[in-house]
């Protein structure tokens, strides 16, 4: 148990028969500098379930995370390298993948953790019992099999890009979960998992309580306790934070910016910021013939001053978004048509179109109707609210009037999203680490029906084809290849006009050591955060309840 | 009197129906339903995926039929289990959560009824005086100024600048570890802020309504008869007005009833207390029907139940509305 971690890590350049290996050795006590101390982290909802593929929201996956590992998962750089899975192959026709597991991990209840488990998992997914939406990764699957107790095997109808991915499924136990209703199962109320943190109590609606667990394969992680708080509410997150009654939470930009410079502050927290991986726009409903007018579409884009909402909305706490991924990750294409706030440009694109201002400041057509229109968006997301105001007052200038809409969120959804019944819509989609699958259901023009994600109704067949191309290529050089077009194509169309990526602003107690800043944040060593000795202000006393 | 209690309780159950019926009626017209939570938005989610979780909850049978499945349930006490994820019985989320929120509701309803009914009182007989307008602002500072805004400043001054109380949730992170004693305190300090604010909100209602009562039978001619027997003042104002002016207030007391289990959202998120309010709220948001109408229901039979104890208390005191209704 002890040693230097060796951590290899290579990239998921994934082609032919390579073998991939990502060696990690296990770890003890002796990878921290210090044990104890217990970390207090401020959510505003609780979490639903500890079984996390059958919920979704972003609370029971963040917590259960603590619980469980995948066969893989994605590390800084937003890589798949090997969790439960110590190395995996691809086969030559880009069908098969062989997970090559750790062995002597065991769950936290000691029984050995096996292919069975892998593959117990699979079926887990894929049974129609299962109340869950993440299936259709799982379903790609033709077969699965276990080929002895530490190799597990997955076989593809199809080459399916973002099948290695999805692999990142957190591993349940098979002896607790088989055969019962994930529903009415204990471990949804108390799991019992691989990961470095033990469940130890959920008092709902208040808080969850979560101890290291000793027998670790990565080691024992350095902290004792991991206590989430659920508070609902921004501002009472802050007075505990002033009172030192939470180590961890996320600020929004004016605390960051204002409220947390004092002091006080300075001299207990760290603050920290990262580019969140989710984008806002504005979707144009191309029913409405106007909108479809590729001029249109632009002009309004060169008529909105995305750095202006930047600094109001956001102070400064974002970035500009040119397209659907984000900026400094491997698959981003910077150089796509960009279209800069210009509204004499934009003037000169509605007056091709048709569109001009007419002696009374508006914007009309030949026959003298007036461009005004309706701009709806979701009730809760107070940034997009007032992103929605900067964007109203811009278009007037260029004579359009624009009614903004605030609707609660499942209303928003049903009777306007999803029934197409808008002109324009301000939301915002995350971005995962993998960016095939949501690309196409976002942009190719077969999910255009009600209900589905191709809200605006966009089809452009150049992009079908790069898009149903992209989903069949695993060599990761070519998909990138792919993936710049793609970005480029939907730059020069505009369907969205793109407004902003956010920054998350996570602030921590300046105690804990060993926090590492990247570009996806900084938890993903958190299990090697640490407190030295002195400094140690909440010791975890265990109780056996 | 056995007679009328037993013909209002009977009159209760066909009520509790029809508000059952309506509750789901229009819980049903909300636009969404409770699948769309887990699959709206979500590109992973496949058509299939989506139809499969309609069928789970029960979504693709009529209505009227759902509603049936539900009301035979109900007649055996079983609420169902709520469409979360979690799949835990209805009637489990209520309970528990109704503990913290009963106890902050009686706390501070006998709080606002030991400070109001005094504040009324002094209000009606030193009507007009200095002190009496004083009452009268400070109760209605309680009433205007908005929940969230005392409750910050509150913690703000207690919780931060003081230290003397914590700020939010319901038990110190150590609770477990505390003594008999230490529990108790424990609860009392995170309870102390809670109980107060709600209670100085409620004060201006009750404290004016008491004052107004006061003042009506003040004005009777059997207090003047009183005085003018010679009565000392505080014998008139204690025994012979006070006592009717409180009969209406039995009224607000049966009122209040259903009112304990109800938690306000904005109260509860502020002072990160898992009440009901915020269970409710959560409910709706999510379309988690069972649960909207464990809580409906329970909260509609509370109101009755308050009803039948108000009419109660008046039969016992008003000679009159027993007869009646024989």
């Amino acid at each position: 148990m002890i040693g230097a971690a060796i951590r290899t890590r290579i990239r998921t350049a994934i082609c032919g028969s390579f073998i991939l290996l990502s060696v990690t050795t296990a770890g003890g006590a002796g990878d921290c500098p210090a044990t104890g101390d217990t970390v207090v982290i401020a959510t505003i909802g609780d979490a639903t379930s500890m079984i996390p593929m059958i919920t979704s929201d972003t609370a029971s996956h963040e917590m259960s995370a603590f619980c469980y590992n995948g066969l893989l998962k994605y590390d800084k750089d937003l890589s798949l390298v090997g969790d439960l899975a110590q190395s995996w192959r691809i086969s030559e026709d880009n069908l098969t993948i062989t997970f090559y597991l750790r062995q002597n991990v065991r769950f936290h209840d000691g029984q050995p953790y096996t292919a069975h488990d892998a593959l117990f998992n699979w079926r887990f997914m894929v049974d129609p019992a299962t109340p869950t939406g993440y299936s259709y990764d799982y379903e790609q699957v033709a077969e699965a099999e276990v080929l002895d107790d530490y190799t597990f095997q997955v076989r593809y109808a199809a080459p399916y890009a973002p099948g290695l991915a999805s692999w990142t499924l957190p591993q349940m136990p098979r002896h607790l979960l088989e055969g019962q209703d994930p529903r009415q199962s204990p471990l949804s109320r108390h799991p019992v998992g691989t990961g470095p943190y033990l469940f130890r109590q959920w008092n709902p609606g208040e808080s969850l309580t979560l101890s290291y667990n000793r027998d670790y394969f990565e080691g024992r992680p350095c902290l004792d306790a991991v206590v989430y708080r659920i508070i609902p509410d921004l501002a009472t997150i802050f007075m505990e934070l002033s009172a030192l009654g939470l180590d961890w939470s996320t600020l929004t930009p004016v605390q960051y910016q204002r409220q947390a410079n004092s002091e006080f502050f300075q001299n207990n927290f760290n603050k920290y910021k990262y580019l969140s991986s989710s984008y806002s726009f504005i979707g144009w409903n191309m029913r409405d013939p106007r909108f479809q007018d590729i001029r249109i579409r632009r002009a309004m884009s060169h008529a909105i001053d995305r750095r202006e909402i930047i600094k109001g909305v956001l102070l400064g706490m974002g970035q500009e978004a040119t397209g659907p991924l984000k900026p400094g990750t491997y698959w981003y294409n910077p150089n796509v048509p960009r279209y800069e706030y210009d509204p004499q440009k934009a003037l000169q694109l509605f007056k091709e179109a048709g569109w001009e201002l007419a002696p009374d400041g508006r914007l009309r057509n030949a026959g003298g109707d007036p461009f005004d229109f309706v701009l709806i968006t979701n009730q809760g997301n107070t940034s997009r609210q007032n992103a929605g105001v900067f964007i109203q007052y811009r278009l007037a200038q260029v004579g359009i009037k624009v009614d903004l809409r605030v609707i609660e969120w499942t209303s928003f959804l049903q009777e306007f999203v999803n029934q197409r019944r808008f002109d324009a819509v301000l939301l915002g989609w995350t971005i995962p680490p993998d960016p095939s699958p949501s690309l196409y259901s976002v942009f190719h023009s077969s999910n255009r029906d009600p209900g589905k994600l191709n809200i605006t109704g966009y089809a452009s067949q150049e992009l079908d084809a790069l898009l149903e191309q992209e989903l069949k290529v695993l060599e990761q050089t070519e998909r990138k290849v792919l993936h710049d077009r793609i970005q480029e194509i939907i730059a020069r169309d505009q369907p969205y006009t793109f407004l902003y990526l956010p920054q998350a602003l996570p602030i921590v107690h300046r105690r804990f050591q060993g926090i590492e800043e990247t570009s996806s944040g900084i938890s993903h060593n958190f299990i090697r955060w640490h407190v030295p000795q002195e400094q140690q202000m909440r010791p975890y006393i265990f109780m056996e309840r | 009197m056995i007679l009328y209690l037993c013909k209002r309780l009977l009159m209760m159950l066909p009520m509790l129906l029809g508000i059952t019926l309506v509750s789901f009626a229009v819980i049903q017209l909300a636009p969404g339903s409770p699948s769309d939570l887990m699959v709206d938005m979500n590109p992973q989610v496949s058509d299939l995926a989506r139809e499969r979780l309609h069928k789970f909850y029960g979504l693709d049978k009529p209505v009227l039929e759902q509603y049936w499945n539900w009301l035979k349930n109900l007649a055996a006490l079983d609420f169902g289990q709520s469409f979360a994820p979690d799949g835990r019985p209805v009637w489990d989320k209520i309970v528990e959560r109704l503990p913290i929120t009963v106890s902050i509701n009686v706390l501070s309803l006998l709080l606002t009824f030991l400070v109001a009914l005094p504040l009324g009182v002094y209000s009606a007989v030193h009507r007009g005086s200095w002190l009496d307008k004083g009452i009268t602002i400070f109760v209605f500072i309680g009433f205007a100024a908005p929940t969230f805004w005392l409750a910050l400043l509150a913690m703000m001054l207690f919780g931060v600048h003081l230290g003397w109380l914590p700020i939010s949730g319901i038990q110190a992170m150590n609770h477990d570890a505390l003594s008999w004693g230490g529990k108790a305190a424990d609860y009392a300090s995170h309870l102390f802020l809670p109980v107060l604010l709600s209670s100085f909100v409620s004060l201006a209602g009750l404290s004016r309504y008491m004052r107004s009562n006061m003042l009506e039978v003040i004005a009777q001619d059997y207090i003047t008869t009183a005085r003018a027997k010679g009565l000392r003042e505080r014998a008139v104002i204690c025994r012979h007005a006070l006592r009717n002016a409180l009969m209406p207030v039995i009224t607000i007391l049966g009122l209040s009833v259903p009112g304990l289990i109800g938690g306000s959202v904005i109260f509860e998120s502020v002072f990160a207390i898992p009440g009901m309010g915020k269970l409710f709220y959560d409910g709706v948001m999510a379309r988690d029907y069972p649960l909207i109408m464990g809580c409906l229901v329970l909260g509609a039979g509370l109101t009755l139940l308050g009803n039948l104890l108000a009419d109660i208390g008046y039969a016992l005191a008003d000679p009159r509305v027993r007869r009646e209704g024989r």
